[in-house]
């Protein structure tokens, strides 16, 4: 089954409380070198049949108007998984 | 002579003359504090009217309080999914700018508040508590605008407390979001003595320009009766600030103002 994948940002200005958190504990298990985390969400839509343009577009919409948040989020990405 | 209760004794009853005003509570799977919020009505000298998520139909209720709890257990973001719920497509026509005048009060507490972002009734939105934690504590409150229809009945910049507990309280919003909040007076709610969660502004609760749809993250109707609300100068527990907001709309569905 063809999959569409929605990736979910923060937005940059908005501080991500969860992101910070992990960079914080990060050093703890000895990775040192990542001085920042940031944590989104993916989403995988899954598709019966063709991913014609149409769904494609349904996908963008779902990904704006319910996956995410406008108001703290963005939608970095919707794109199509490659058929298995 | 008629003996006529006054609104917000507790004594009142279903049938009393003032006891006119029908305000649903809303209860969507994972609402935990819909019979608290209906207790509050109640105390406040209303009736409260049980609304289910899933039935479209306001019941020709006076006003509406959308209570806090975890409605999808915050699936996906606090509110986001209740907010497609069809109760709330009617609550966003009558509540909303596209209603006729008379719009429908509405009260959002706590989860009830994020829906009410998610809906888009009211701007910014809430993420975690700047410190990852749950808090559940007193809080202390500065009412910053007495105007609207579920605060109408609090003196000018009157302090109050009442329990906050939650985990997403942290308010958030943009530079431009916030100016005109501030300048337009619509913060309705600012929290007091420390931020407890990061919130922009020490921003507690906020309305919308027509004033009828309020939302905080604090809980009022934690805070109505004597004996089971926050501590204050007159005894434990003793605290029933919260109860304001209830006797407040009432008062603005029988045509009171300021």
């Amino acid at each position: 089954m063809p999959r569409i994948i929605v990736e979910v940002m923060p937005k940059p200005e908005i501080l991500d409380p969860q992101g910070k958190a992990i960079v914080n504990a990060l050093p703890h298990l000895g990775f040192e070198e990542f001085s920042a985390v940031r944590q989104g969400k993916r989403f995988d839509l899954t598709v019966d049949g063709e991913v014609t343009e149409e769904i494609l577009e349904q996908a963008r919409k779902a990904a704006a108007e319910m996956l995410s948040n406008p108001v703290i989020e963005d939608v970095v990405d919707v794109r199509v998984e490659d058929q298995r | 002579m008629t003996e006529t209760p006054l609104i917000g004794d507790f004594r009142a009853e279903a049938d009393a003359p003032l006891d006119g005003a029908r305000i649903g509570v809303v209860t969507f799977p994972g609402t935990l504090d819909d019979r608290d919020a209906a207790r509050a009505v109640r105390l406040g000298g209303g009736t409260p009217v049980s609304l289910w998520h899933a039935d479209a139909s306001l019941h020709g209720v006076d006003a509406v309080v959308l209570p806090g709890g975890f409605s999808y257990g915050d699936y996906l973001r606090a509110g986001a999914i209740s907010r497609f719920a069809p109760v709330m497509e009617t609550l966003i026509k009558e509540a909303g700018a596209a209603a006729s005048s008379g719009p429908l009060p509405v009260l959002g507490i706590c989860n009830g508040f994020q829906v009410l972002t998610e809906a888009h009734l009211l701007p910014g939105s809430m993420i975690k508590n700047d410190h990852l934690k749950f808090v559940c504590k007193d809080q202390a409150l500065r009412v910053e605008n007495n105007s609207t229809a579920w605060t109408s009945q609090f003196t000018d910049d009157e302090i109050i407390s009442v329990p906050l507990k939650n985990q997403d309280g942290q308010y958030v919003a943009d530079e431009e979001t916030l100016k005109a909040l501030e300048a337009e007076g619509r913060v309705v709610f600012r929290y007091l003595g420390g931020n407890p969660n990061g919130s922009r502004n020490d921003i507690a609760g906020v309305t919308n320009e027509a004033g009828n749809v309020v939302g905080l993250m604090p809980h009022p109707e934690h805070a109505v009766e004597a004996g089971y609300g926050p501590d204050d100068s007159t005894g434990m527990r003793s605290g029933t600030d919260g109860l304001t907001l209830f006797t407040s709309v009432i008062s603005s569905l029988a045509g009171g103002s300021k």
